[in-house]
């Protein structure tokens, strides 16, 4: 890889792993737990000046929940301030009419809340919380504030037969945009996979319905739904290219090429304590590791596809494979992709689950740093 | 949805936010979680949609700085565009 990369489009700011939900699909890493040293307001702001200088764009403040940070404000004002369209990606939990208008006038410009459910059941199962209610309080004030109005609800087995009624319930709030993102098996969700896989006739049925609500909702609101990887023919980018649009930066100051791949051994990831964002960015080795197409091993190294897909997605290579450098295992093409296949038959032959349900909390977290969810576990 | 005419006020939409980038060398237009990198044209024609300029006006900009005539078609056809992706608001 010689060609200097381009600017790093895309900065998801996490501030913070700390979270009044225990969703079980969360995509923070399973030892969070370990990771509690946040990063203070300063670095934040010079983090925020340094990636706009190498041409970020768009900053998404995440989490765990980015309310629980009291500086959120600050953060948000010097965002604005330096020229980022700024995002935040919240639970909600914590968003009142007061700090709603403060983040407006700091020049936030969206928020996509996040919903777990039509129903307050299964949201408040599925986020081991009562939270339900609160949400649609939530949607309120951000209608209130003039932001544009964007769900995101993650999809997975135990919702993905209400899709219909999500549908309807995000036009009832006044959503402009609905993501239906289904749930992708890293981190919690990995743990959780045979709880949450859907079945393919599901999975379509899901998508016929979300077509329908399209066509009668066009010009009101726009409908993304994202397929599950194990379903799909193909591989996908992992975000759109390892080291080529995102930057997530994690609580502690750690630059990532995505949200996920700290779990990936042996990379050494840059400390933004210690290392400026550009020379993360343009030299460090984590980043550099697997841009491109160099580092390929076969099937990918000769395949006619390398350039679309980049190879899939390191994380699930390496979670199914036990090789970051492997073809992702969704691919055909992939000496491991039987792993995903009776992943995909078990949830077809509906069979019930071994494990219990694990909720994404530090106790889970700890007790996961161990060794168990650490290790990958080829079938 | 009404289409401009020479005397509508176009404005970019709430929500969206239009600048030029040094890094891209572009104009870019910015919407929740996403981005539309803007080629020049589109790019010369949408930072004058402040709401303040007619259409009409916007078109006489442009012919000036560019030394072109018969622009207004072109300038329509993209508010079209625009007004069907919903960057662009008639006032």
């Amino acid at each position: 890889m010689s060609a200097r990369p381009g600017p790093p489009l895309w900065l998801l700011a996490e501030v913070t792993y700390r979270c009044p939900l225990h969703c079980a699909f969360c995509y923070n890493p399973v030892d969070f737990a370990k990771y509690e040293d946040e990063l203070p307001t300063a670095d934040w702001l010079r983090i925020l000046r340094e990636a706009r200088e190498l041409g970020a764009v768009q900053c998404g403040f995440s989490g765990g929940e980015p309310l629980l940070r009291d500086d959120l404000e600050q953060l948000v004002e010097e965002a604005h301030r330096l020229g980022y369209y700024t995002n935040l990606l919240t639970s909600g939990v914590g968003l009142t009419e007061a700090r709603a208008a403060a983040l407006k006038r700091a020049g936030l410009d969206h928020v996509q809340l996040s919903f777990q459910d039509s129903s307050r059941e299964v949201n408040d199962f599925l986020s081991h919380t009562r939270t339900f209610d609160l949400k649609r309080k939530v949607a309120r004030i951000i209608k209130d504030q003039g932001w544009p109005m964007v769900m995101n609800c993650v999809i997975h087995r135990l919702n993905i037969d209400h899709v219909g009624r999500i549908i309807e319930m995000a036009d009832e709030i006044g959503a402009e945009y609905l993501e239906l993102a289904n749930t992708q098996y890293y981190s919690w969700a990995f743990e959780n996979r045979e709880h949450l896989l859907p079945t393919r006739a599901q999975l379509r049925e899901a998508e016929a319905i979300t077509d329908r609500w399209r066509e009668r909702l066009a010009g009101r609101m726009r409908l993304f739904f994202v397929a599950p990887d194990y379903h799909e023919a193909a591989p996908k980018r992992c975000v759109n290219g390892w080291g080529s649009t995102l930057l997530t930066v994690a609580p502690d100051g750690v630059a990532l090429p995505c949200h996920t791949a700290r779990m990936l051994p042996g990379l050494a990831f840059p400390d933004l304590r210690k290392t400026s964002v550009a020379d993360a960015w343009l030299h460090s080795d984590g980043f550099q590791r697997y841009r491109g197409t160099s580092w390929m091993k076969e099937p990918c190294s000769s395949c006619e596809h390398r350039e679309q897909d980049l190879g899939g997605c390191r994380c699930q290579a390496f979670l199914l494979a036990g090789d970051a450098a492997a073809a992702d295992p969704v691919c055909p093409k992939s000496p491991r992709h039987a792993v995903v296949e009776a992943a995909v038959q078990r949830a077809e032959r509906g069979e019930p689950a071994v494990r219990p349900l694990v909720f994404r909390d530090p106790k889970a977290s700890r007790a996961a740093s161990g060794a168990r969810l650490q290790v990958p576990r080829p079938q | 949805m009404t289409a401009a005419t020479v005397d509508s006020r176009p404005r970019v939409a709430p929500g969206f936010r239009l600048q030029w980038e040094p890094a891209q060398e572009c104009h870019v237009l910015l919407y929740p979680e996403g981005m539309v990198k803007l080629n020049r044209s589109a790019g010369e024609i949408l930072s004058r949609c402040d709401g303040e300029r007619k259409v009409g006006e916007i078109v006489s900009e442009l012919e000036q700085a560019f030394r072109a005539i018969d622009l207004q078609d072109d300038v329509l056809a993209f508010l079209a565009i625009a007004q069907q992706q919903r960057w662009v608001e008639l006032q």
